[in-house]
């Protein structure tokens, strides 16, 4: 092993492998740090893949709503009441409450459209979105303070490991057992997974299938929401956040397979994994690899690890 | 679309290009270096109608090749002090060059994950010219480029550059109206008719892929130099909606539909600018009344007014 070490650090000249493979408490870190970021993620991820897998709409606006859900934890929770977890509660809530407004408002009038005036309907909502934040929190950068019980760090044995980041880890998988309870196990799951079938089937059968999509698209940009504000106390909130989370949503839903509640949340490992340890092993590259991925995923199952084929791929 | 329409196509775009080539008399250098800018949008817009509207795929990557051309051209003529006519050819075969590679990657999906593909695409080329620092000057831009001295001068550069366009979409206008250009809007309607005909529908698809990154390629290299500098937001996604969006205006059916959605565009931005910063919003909002009540563009409601206007004579 020791001879191993020598060859990266001296021949291949790579200090940041070196260090992972001669220091288990570091390499340990970095694959805990790669989980938390991951699961945070997961979280926004899976809405955006939820509402894509009924709705049939990559919504670029998703972005946006993680980005209120960050200053809605902000105000809420920095400013007025200085409880955490009231302030991820309104950003829950406030982006419901967009949800509803946006999805009645203008969504449902482009189901049946082409796939680019969504995209393009979704990127104004984006344009709107960003300028609005700007009106009520201008530009600058803001920070939140972790949650006061959270604020220490855990003994795991190997190493101590900041508590806030601990909780991430759990919460992730927890909202994937929920999401999946959710469609498997009940009846408006149900209900959601026959409309991705055959909407006019279930239309016929006297389902209010429009109340199914405000209800998906209620979740998932709450879900968003929801990510945006736990993210805020190591993402501070500022303009431009809503540009970068999309793209990283992208990657992992469609690596994940678009629509597939367990290929986002792979999706999100994969990512978390080779972006942590991409920016030890390649320190600074680490924004490309996960685009490399994409790409060699796209190329071999476009439909994604988890996704099903869709029909008239050329 | 040859044959009756030419000839008033033609008096048109003469008229627009004496126009274009009177801007200076105006001797204004506001009114210059924006018409040059109008230009070289209008360019990489109609560049990318030939990918949506010529072939029917809808790429959200086009920044991409503009800025691979504006960045070639930058560090060409800067770093390596190559005169001008080899560096613009360089940078026209390396946009050609990387747009085939990523069309053969491309053109094999449709749709949505076509859509994505370019979008990652695009993403990779942000990536490297964010990261690639020691070359491409990473997040603080490529300041400082070398104009060569006969057109460095604000005038002169005019002429080159409205030259170089005029060129350029005239070769255009030729390639979207030959037997290819037909060929495309076939595969568009219906691929599978198209691939029963005969029609090569992936190579056709690849073509005009090729075709649109080049000449974004040849817009972003005239960028380069109009601005003495090219920077990362070139490649960032939202500038691939942006001329989206030019093309959606003008009206992606036509073809000098995206040269109006640019001039357009790009007109009603600095008017916007001079009355408040929240273009972004202005933006968003002219974009959800199309779509929402214009989806042919300013083409197609010019089409609509003039049928109106027929039926009541």
């Amino acid at each position: 092993m020791d001879s191993i070490i020598q060859f990266v650090q001296q021949d291949l000249g790579n200090p940041g492998l070196a260090a992972l493979l001669s220091n288990p408490s570091f390499a340990f870190i970095q694959l805990m740090n790669s989980f938390s970021q991951a699961m945070n993620l997961f979280i926004i991820a899976a809405g955006l893949s939820l509402i894509f897998g009924v709705l049939r709409v990559i919504n670029f606006a998703h972005g946006a709503f993680y980005m209120f859900g960050a200053y809605i934890v902000y105000s809420v929770a920095q400013e007025w009441t200085g409880n955490f977890w009231l302030g991820v509660a309104a950003a829950g809530f406030g982006l419901a409450v967009m949800a509803v407004v946006i999805e009645r408002g203008l969504f449902q009038y482009i189901y049946d459209k082409e796939h680019l005036m969504q995209l393009l309907l979704t990127f104004a909502v984006v344009l709107i979105l960003s300028d609005v934040a700007k009106i009520i929190w201008g530009t600058d950068q803001y920070s939140v303070s972790y949650p006061a019980s959270m604020k220490g760090a855990v003994d795991l044995g190997v190493t101590v490991y900041p508590t806030y980041r601990l909780f991430l880890i759990v919460v992730g998988p927890a909202i994937a057992i929920g999401l999946w309870l959710f469609t498997e196990r009940t009846r408006f799951g149900r209900l959601t997974r026959a409309a991705t079938q055959d909407r006019e089937m279930l239309s016929a059968l006297g389902v209010n299938v429009p109340m199914i999509y405000t209800g998906v698209f209620i979740l998932g940009s709450v879900l968003a929401g929801i990510g945006g504000g736990l993210a805020a106390p190591f993402n501070s909130p500022t303009p431009g956040m809503d540009a970068t989370i999309i793209v990283d949503c992208f990657v992992i839903v469609i690596v994940g397979g678009l629509g597939s509640i367990w290929g986002s949340f792979i999706g999100a490992i994969i990512y978390g994994l080779v972006f942590n340890y991409g920016s030890v092993i390649v320190p600074n590259w680490q924004d490309v690899f996960p685009f490399l991925i994409l790409l060699a995923v796209l190329l071999v199952r476009p439909w994604g690890l988890f996704g099903k084929p869709e029909g008239g791929n050329a | 679309m040859t044959g009756p329409m030419t000839r008033p196509v033609l008096a048109a775009c003469a008229v627009v290009l004496v126009l274009l080539a009177l801007v200076p008399v105006l001797e204004s250098n506001y009114l210059i270096d924006l018409f040059n800018e109008i230009m070289i949008y209008a360019l990489f817009a109609l560049s990318l109608n030939v990918i949506i509207g010529y072939s029917g795929n809808v790429s959200f990557g086009h920044a991409a090749y503009f800025a691979i051309g504006g960045y070639t051209m930058a560090i060409l003529l800067t770093t390596y002090q190559w005169p001008l006519l080899p560096a613009f050819a360089a940078s026209v075969a390396f946009s050609f060059v990387a747009s085939g590679v990523v069309a053969y990657f491309c053109t094999r999906l449709t749709d949505i994950y076509f859509a994505m593909l370019t979008l990652a695409f695009s993403m990779l080329v942000w990536g490297v010219a964010f990261k690639w620092r020691s070359m491409t000057g990473g997040d603080d831009g490529f300041v400082g480029v070398d104009v060569p001295a006969f057109i460095a001068e604000r005038v002169p550069f005019y002429y080159f550059s409205l030259v170089v366009i005029a060129i350029a979409v005239a070769v255009l206008w030729v390639i979207c109206h030959s037997a290819f250009g037909r060929a495309l809007l076939a595969v568009r309607e219906n691929p599978v008719r198209a691939g029963f005909v005969g029609i090569n529908t992936r190579l056709m698809r690849w073509w005009a892929f090729v075709v649109a990154g080049t000449f974004a390629g040849i817009a972003g290299s005239l960028f380069a130099m109009v601005h003495r500098g090219m920077y990362t937001e070139s490649a960032f996604w939202p500038e691939s909606a942006t001329v989206l969006i030019m093309t959606l205006l003008g009206g992606m059916y036509s073809f000098f539909g995206p040269a109006i959605g640019a001039a357009s565009l790009f007109l009603l931005e600095r008017l916007t600018n001079e009355y408040t910063e929240y273009w972004p919003l202005v933006l968003g909002t002219i974009l959800l009344v199309i779509l929402m009540f214009l989806p042919e563009g300013l083409a197609g409601l010019a089409k609509a007014v003039r049928r109106q206007i027929l039926r009541v004579r």
